[in-house]
């Protein structure tokens, strides 16, 4: 996989991730064309498309679409499930997942992908697994929180 | 503003309730998002962002802000990045919160630092360190996101300094951790593959681990050094079809479903694997045949993972060495893909489709229809696929079909295709599209391949192309030529020069006219200039005027290599000597030795003039650019030899018909200096020879025989052909009025006749009477037609009566039973668009009533009833002007559920109507 995009109905970037080193304005300049391609398919539409010498494998949950760019010999069926399966994801973390939360907990989402590809191929399929990571990094967040701000509140008082 | 910006306001307050214990931390990042969903413009959010950004400054760079407060600030710097603003001064301190942070902070900080920097970023240097510390930490959440940071962004330099930490994790007791490393080695041997050279051994370990997450990822590895060099991994073909067969029997914990399919994706990594193994090896491919038949069957389920499972199933059964059993089971999947009508199955079944018919053409006659149905489809990628497909299936039957759909979308038309070329009209036409349309996109060497087509004919045998490019090209010139591409009025000039004079109609000066408007027009650059110029070198005899007064008034032209040319013009033109002896007619013999300069060169020589050196020679010597007195040399037209020089690359016009001495004379022609190079004349020559083999394929008997042999194996490729033309044409051609004719002749076959609008077929005299037939047609259906008119009619000299008539018809009168059998009927139907439904009366009163239905239809409608199986029955019919319309009737409780299909929008409504009427007439 080359990148991944989620973004708004209205264009908005939600999150993105690139598995290709390029350049900040290469990277903006990328996702303006390909959220403008996206946006203008109609909702009957394949969820597959060719852009430049790679194939854009898109689909929309909700108010957001979910957007991969691979190479072009790749099963692009498989990577529609590959999205499916993060929606999954985010879905079980954050409890039916909405676009807000995605927003709003933007590097929990960043997080999450981490768990899940790695280096643009899929490190682990199983949910289980995913979310056990990502629980077990949390839970050392929550363990660090309070002690610390009890301490730092003993500090400012 | 949008409605999603407005649900985003009024989910705010909840939103905050519900964090604010735990996430008190981002109250600032949600502050910042709730006002951006605040603002009304870009400039507003511009402004924001510039304000926040100054703010973030502020901090980082404070000694007061403590770790906690940066990861805070990371995450709005992040923020920021993502609706594109700079944050780059925040990079730096991304570093540091990876190096100096507690594990929270690091968490932070390592994301940050995967999503700001670059492999090549230099800032990352700085990483390294830490990333070694991490690697070595007793908490296994620093060990996974050192490994996460190494195996997304990390110098290349840099790779061995880690690489024996990452290779340790190999064995490490968590399988989080070695799933991870593996996949760093990953990387690590995608952007440095000499580095992990010797740890192939390790690899091996990997894949035989006993956590399937771990093999899993060790699968990517394999994949790629399998992808590499087969050969040196077929030993483990047997490891991976015991994979593969343990995950299609249920082998694997249920956490790997998806779906409840096993492990998907760790199945198609294993088939893509088997495939390259198998690849043109029988031994290795019948170790996988049993393995694969099965995951054939297994994947049943309707789901779009196990068509993912299939479609990589199937692929792999084509590439490795075939089995007639497996490739006929692969190839009925492909059937469910192309049928389907979810659209993105369609896509794959389309992809399965264009790879499988390199191997098998015949594969593509069983979906005909729906090839057909996809090429008009909204859907501008299922489009292309199956141009891509059609691509690969052209042949001497197909290609003015193909041919013109590439044009329609005019992705591309390979001249290749058009070697397949049926007859000379249609090439050259397709061809002036072609050029007018692509024009300057084309690949250079297309207008000059097409010239040589032109050229290498026999007079005899291709004077008749020649003839209908020079009539086809006058015709483009009279009318509008100020959008025409350069390339194209090239070639037109090129042709008109070479071959004008074998039209004997064609007026000369008319074409000197022609040719001259061309040069006045200030669109037309210098380069085709020097073609309008060499053409009309070539044309005139006798028309010196016209050419002497273009001579005098391109002798003040600013561009030399013109001024030049119009002064050989009219030196030419003058002396009617030295013209005969430049421009021998038809003159095909080419001096390669240029021997008839050695008079000068010895002369020259005997001067003091420098020996001659090839260009490369000079080049090396000078290592200066030549470029522009290269590229106008073989245009412009030197003194001697001109016909020779009128196209670069028509220098052997005497080659006959046969490919190779196209090839030979090409390879000598195409840029003699591209083609000697400094590191002599091999390597480069198989850069030159592609483009010549393309056109050359024409004239190749050998290719021609390759051509044949392909499609000979097909089942009756004429009536085949014929089936689709028909198809496409009452797909496309709709109705039309120039096949009127023979529509009318059919019509009087059928006896009918009738009066009025239409054409006169036949007058019979016998005696005084004469017959008339008159034809009439309707071209789109109406419920009620009514006719009037007269007959007028001399019984004797002078004397005229007339019998006034009237009548009304109604498209019942014009419905004709359409004759098709039962599999025709299915391929029709599929390929028709505009459908009805609607529920009829069925009769009950006697016997079967579906049986008496159809025939009460049949008998009031002239309908065809094509077949009726059990409960269903299928009908045909067509209008006369030739559009059909199929019926589909089905016995639904007391009603006939009728499903009409035509490609004619408003038919199927018409003959419901009809249909309805004699039903309540019964």
């Amino acid at each position: 996989m080359q990148f991944m995009l989620l973004f708004s109905r209205q264009g908005k970037l939600r999150l993105q991730k690139w598995y290709v080193p390029l350049s900040d304005t290469q990277k903006k300049k990328i996702s303006r064309e390909v959220i403008q391609i996206v946006l203008a398919r109609k909702p009957k539409m394949c969820s597959f498309l060719e852009w430049r010498d790679l194939k854009i494998v898109y689909k929309r949950y909700a108010s957001l679409y979910f957007c991969c760019a691979v190479e072009d010999q790749e099963n692009e069926l498989i990577t529609l499930e590959i999205i499916h399966r993060y929606v999954e994801l985010l879905d079980k973390y954050f409890g039916s997942v909405c676009e807000l939360d995605i927003i709003f907990n933007f590097e929990k989402a960043y997080y999450i992908l981490d768990e899940f590809i790695l280096g643009g191929e899929a490190q682990e399929t199983s949910k289980k697994n995913v979310l056990k990571a990502i629980e077990q990094a949390d839970m050392l967040q929550e363990e660090a929180e309070t002690p610390r701000s009890v301490l730092e509140e003993i500090g400012l008082t | 503003m949008s409605d999603v910006v407005e649900k985003t306001l009024t989910a705010l307050p909840g939103l905050f309730e519900s964090q604010t214990g735990a996430a008190k931390i981002t109250n600032r990042l949600r502050q910042l998002i709730k006002s951006i969903t605040e603002l009304t413009s870009k400039h507003e959010e511009e402004n924001l962002i510039k304000r926040e950004l100054s703010a973030i400054k502020e901090q980082v760079s404070s000694p007061n802000t403590t770790m906690k407060q940066m990861r805070e600030i990371m995450v709005r710097a992040m923020y920021c990045e993502m609706l594109g603003y700079d944050a780059s001064f925040t990079y730096i301190h991304a570093i540091k919160l990876a190096q100096q942070g507690g594990v929270l902070e690091k968490r932070v900080g390592y994301l940050a630092v995967s999503l700001f920097l670059n492999e090549g970023h230099e800032l990352l240097l700085l990483l390294v360190n830490t990333v070694l510390k991490d690697l070595q930490s007793t908490n296994l959440i620093e060990v996974c996101m050192a490994l996460t940071v190494v195996a997304q962004v990390f110098p290349k330099d840099m790779i061995p300094a880690v690489l024996p930490l990452v290779e340790d994790k190999l064995s490490h007791p968590k399988e989080i951790i070695r799933r991870k490393a593996v996949l760093a080695l990953y990387k690590f041997y995608l952007i440095a593959p000499n580095q992990v050279q010797h740890i192939h051994a390790k690899f091996c370990k990997a894949l035989s681990d006993k956590d399937p997450g771990v093999m899993a990822s060790s699968l990517h590895i394999y994949l790629q050094l399998i992808r590499e060099s087969p050969d040196s991994y077929k030993d483990l073909t047997g490891s991976f079809v015991t994979i593969l067969k343990q995950v299609l029997g249920g082998k694997l914990p249920v956490d790997f479903n998806y779906h409840s399919v096993p492990a998907p994706w760790l199945q198609i990594q294993l088939l893509r694997i088997l495939s390259l193994l198998g690849k043109e090896d029988q031994s290795t491919s019948e170790l996988m045949y049993e393995v694969l038949d099965e995951s054939l069957r297994r994947a049943e389920m309707n789901h779009n993972i196990t068509y993912a499972i299939l479609y990589e199933c199937v692929k792999a059964v084509y590439t490795i060495h075939p089995k007639a059993e497996l490739l006929e089971k692969a190839a009925r999947c492909i059937g469910n893909f192309v049928l389907s009508p979810k659209i993105n199955l369609k896509y794959l079944g389309l992809k399965a489709l264009t790879y499988v018919v390199q191997h098998d053409a015949k594969l593509a006659l069983q979906h005909q229809m729906t090839i057909i149905e996809c090429l008009d489809h909204s859907d501008f990628t299922i489009k292309r696929e199956t141009l891509e497909l059609l691509f690969r299936i052209t042949n001497a039957q197909n290609v003015t079909v193909i041919v013109e759909k590439m044009l329609d979308f005019l992705c591309y038309v390979p001249i290749k295709t058009l070697t397949f070329a049926p007859d000379n009209s249609w090439f050259i036409q397709t061809m002036n599209d072609v050029f007018s349309i692509g024009g300057d996109l084309l690949q250079q060497d297309d207008p000059n391949n097409f010239l040589r087509l032109l050229a290498e004919g026999k007079p005899e045998e291709d004077d008749q192309l020649r003839l209908y490019a020079v009539e086809s090209y006058l015709t483009v010139l009279k009318g509008h030529t100020s959008h025409l591409p350069q390339c194209f009025l090239q070639v037109m000039s090129w042709v008109l020069g070479e071959y004008a004079h074998l039209q004997e109609s064609v007026d000369r000066r008319e074409v000197i006219r022609l040719l001259t408007q061309l040069l006045d027009q200030r669109s037309v650059s210098s380069e085709t200039r020097v073609w309008i110029l060499s053409a009309l070198t070539k044309i005139p005899e006798g028309q010196t005027d016209l050419i002497l007064d273009l001579a005098e008034s391109l002798s003040s032209s600013q561009d030399t290599v013109l001024r030049q040319q119009a002064q050989e013009l009219r030196h030419l033109s003058q002396d009617s000597q030295l013209r005969e002896w430049v421009l021998v007619e038809n003159s095909c013999a080419v001096d390669s030795s240029l021997s008839f300069l050695d008079g000068f060169v010895s002369e020259a020589l005997a001067a003091g003039a420098a020996p001659y050196k090839p260009p490369h020679q000079r080049q090396e010597e000078l290592s200066l650019n030549l470029e522009p007195y290269s590229f106008s040399l073989p245009v412009s037209l030197s003194s001697c030899s001109i016909t020779d020089r009128q196209s670069p690359t028509l220098l052997s016009v005497s080659s006959g018909l046969s490919g190779n001495s196209a090839e030979l004379s090409t390879l000598i022609l195409e840029g003699v200096k591209r083609v000697w190079g400094k590191d002599g004349y091999l390597p480069q020559k198989e850069a030159t020879a592609p483009p010549v083999d393309e056109p050359s394929a024409a004239v190749q008997p050998a290719s021609q025989q390759e051509a044949a042999e392909r499609i000979e194996p097909r089942p009756e490729p004429s009536t085949q052909n014929q089936d689709k033309q028909q198809l496409a044409s009452s797909l496309f051609v709709g109705l039309g009025v120039g096949s009127s004719v023979s529509l009318v002749r059919k019509l009087f076959y059928d006896g009918f006749t009738a009066s009025l609008r239409g054409n006169v077929m036949d007058c019979l005299e016998a005696r005084s009477t004469s017959v008339c037939h008159y034809a009439l047609l309707m071209d789109d259906p109406h419920t009620n037609v009514s006719l009037t008119g007269t007959v007028s009619y001399q019984t004797q000299p002078g004397h005229t009566n007339t019998l006034p008539f009237s009548g009304t018809l109604s498209t019942a009168d014009f419905i004709r039973p359409l004759v098709v059998t039962t599999e025709e009927y299915g391929k029709l139907w599929l390929s028709l668009s505009h459908d009805v439904k609607q529920n009829l009366k069925l009769l009950t009163d006697a016997g079967d009533p579906l049986r008496t239905t159809l025939n009460a239809l049949k008998d009031a409608l002239q309908l065809h009833v094509v077949d009726i199986i059990g409960s269903e029955g299928i009908v045909a019919c067509r209008l006369l002007s030739g559009a059909p319309c199929l019926l589909h009737c089905r016995v639904n409780g007391a009603a006939l559920a009728m499903w009409l299909r035509s490609p004619h929008p408003a038919l199927p409504d018409f003959i419901l109507y009809h249909c309805q009427r004699a039903l309540a007439h019964h």
